[in-house]
């Protein structure tokens, strides 16, 4: 570990950890209320999901448009399970069942990723695009249909486990997770997928196997987003998951960047946001949104911050280079 | 010592014989090259002989192995490499980065390792970090490694597809017209990396060129193909001196 990194971990914990303290005064003194916690919780799972999204989106390259169908998995099997860990009365603490929970949702999604995603992954581009939300569809559809989950009425019951100040460590943890999944030698393969299959291939990447990994792993962090929402709204349905979701959190990996995990976590802090805040003008609140996205599109269609990553860092630095550069443009002009 | 060889390959596209009965042998540290008209068949070969194509019949050997129900990946662990005509970078990737993932399977450390950043993590991929810049830095494109492969200027792009190549350990290593699109001070240049990589590496290089300047310049063996048929073979002065190879490219 050289010296620039070592700052830039230092950077970033303390950005982390002064964010959650700003948060835990605001919330400590009232300032935000039950409401305003809600969309912090809801922010945080949509940040999980846009960035698991954006493996398959943006470092694998294709285009995915089932990820609510995943959620839906992650959030059905992990309250489930959740459920019956309740019911056999052993005390464990709220914190534990949660990651439990997750785990369970994120393996069992992951695996139907692996299965949907072996036969699937020959497809490239909008047939893909037009089978994972055929999957998707099926999905939705088949948690209507079965019983044990509530059908269409909703799984009940399911304890209420998450807080701001778990899903805050949680997120933190999955969004350092997932960067360092794309900076390892299995995420490096799966872009060089992104860039040239062909060349990839020729480079000795094993394109199916990397193309399947990333799907499972990104449905395994769905999956883990999932269980979250379940456990936050202690109730699911699967009207929820409707392919209008999955293009929401789409828009939102698209708005952010493709293959920029910052990106995605910016653009599901505002897209998540936004909606919320513009409550008050009531019926222009759709129209304002679709607005943004219309005119983000038209002036910056790669996304905002494009394929490269805000670095708290780098942008510190930045920061200071100006100061010093007007401290010596103005030195010059006084001489 | 026969590295690569290729018996009787012969490929039909639907009623079009692209390759008939093409027969190939490399032996170990040779520079051959294989020149030949405009859809003469030479990429289809160099397809066939990569993976990326099947032969309808034949068979071709790789170091003792049959690689016909190989995949192209597979073919490059098994020491075959390839660049291409039209180049293929990761070309929103940095040189390094480039280089880096044809490195891919000698960074030994699974995905949980990589996600959680162990003791394993940071070993490994210092040392494929440094592996790879000195594989850049005997192609003197050190200054290089943090560009992105889009902004480099051409014939630094056809270099670092070769250093790419270079980078999974091939015993052969199969240019595809390397020197297409490069001017004559490039294509001198160019001559001396392929001549020199030769020597360092102790490969086998199999070229597809048009530039005869460059073939002739530097191959000790050529094969002449046209209408998917070997048509002559042999060293460079005698190439030259065929008849059948003159009627090839300049016609009766």
């Amino acid at each position: 570990m050289d010296k620039n990194k070592r700052k830039a971990y230092i950077i970033n914990t303390i950005s982390v950890v002064s964010l959650y303290l700003v948060f835990f005064i605001l919330i400590q003194t009232k300032v935000m209320n039950k409401y305003f916690i809600g969309i912090a919780i809801l922010t945080c799972i949509m940040i999980i999901m846009a960035m698991s999204l954006n493996i398959v989106a943006g470092f694998l390259g294709e285009m995915a448009l089932g990820h609510a169908g995943f959620m839906a998995i992650g959030a059905y099997s992990s309250a489930y399970f959740s459920i019956a860990l309740m019911d056999t009365g052993i005390a464990l603490p709220n914190i534990v069942v949660l990651i439990l929970a997750m785990i369970v949702g994120g393996i069992v999604t992951g695996l139907v990723g692996f299965l949907i995603g072996t036969p699937t992954l020959r497809l490239r581009g909008d047939y893909l695009g037009i089978v994972t939300i055929g999957f998707s569809e099926i999905i939705r559809i088949f948690f209507i249909n079965f019983a044990p989950t509530g059908g269409a009425a909703g799984l009940k019951g399911i304890t209420k486990l998450v807080t701001f100040n778990n899903v805050y460590w949680i997120t933190i943890v999955i969004i350092i997770l997932i960067f360092t999944f794309g900076r390892s030698k299995q995420g490096r393969a799966i872009i060089s997928i992104r860039e040239d299959e062909i060349a990839s291939e020729a480079a000795g990447i094993p394109t199916t196997k990397y193309k399947v990994l990333a799907f499972t792993v990104s449905s395994f962090f769905a999956g883990m987003g999932g269980a979250l929402y379940a456990h936050y709204q202690a109730f699911v349905e699967p009207s929820k998951f409707t392919f209008m979701f999955s293009i929401e959190m789409f828009v939102i990996v698209v708005l952010g960047g493709l293959g920029s995990l910052t990106g995605s976590i910016i653009a599901a802090i505002i897209l998540t946001v936004l909606p919320e805040m513009l409550r008050g003008f009531a019926e222009y609140r759709l129209l304002v949104y679709s607005l943004a996205l219309v005119v983000m599109m038209i002036f910056r269609p790669q996304g905002m911050l494009g394929r490269s990553e805000f670095s708290l860092t780098k942008f510190i630095d930045s920061l200071m280079l100006r100061k010093d550069m007007k401290n010596s443009i103005g030195g010059g002009e006084a001489q | 010592m026969t590295v690569l060889s290729a018996k009787n390959i012969t490929m039909q596209f639907g009623g079009l014989t692209a390759v008939d009965q093409f027969n190939l042998e490399l032996d170990s540290n040779e520079l051959v090259g294989l020149i030949g008209p405009n859809g003469a068949g030479k990429t289809t070969i160099f397809n066939m002989l990569t993976g990326v194509y099947v032969p309808t019949s034949g068979d071709i050997v790789l170091n003792n192995e049959s690689i016909l129900k190989k995949t192209p990946h597979d073919i490059v662990k098994l020491g075959a490499s390839r660049t291409f005509q039209n180049i293929r970078l990761f070309k929103d990737l940095t040189a390094l980065e480039n280089v880096k993932i044809a490195y891919h399977n000698f960074i030994n450390y699974n995905m949980i390792q990589g996600m959680f950043r162990t003791k394993k993590f940071w070993t490994e991929e210092k040392k494929a970090h440094e592996e790879c810049e000195k594989l850049l830095d005997i192609f003197d494109m050190g200054e290089y490694a943090d560009t992105l492969a889009k902004n480099l200027p051409y014939g630094q792009q056809r270099k670092l597809e070769i250093a790419r190549a270079l980078a999974s350990e091939p015993k052969v290593l199969m240019l595809d017209e390397p020197a297409a699109g490069m001017n004559p001070a490039e294509t001198v240049e160019l001559m001396e990396t392929i001549h020199f990589i030769r020597n360092k590496f102790d490969i086998t290089v199999l070229l597809i060129e048009h530039d005869m300047k460059l073939v002739m310049g530097i191959c000790e063996r050529i094969l002449v193909v046209d209408y998917g048929k070997t048509i002559a073979e042999g060293t460079p002065d005698e190439i030259l001196k065929n008849p059948e190879v003159i009627r090839a490219y300049l016609g009766n």
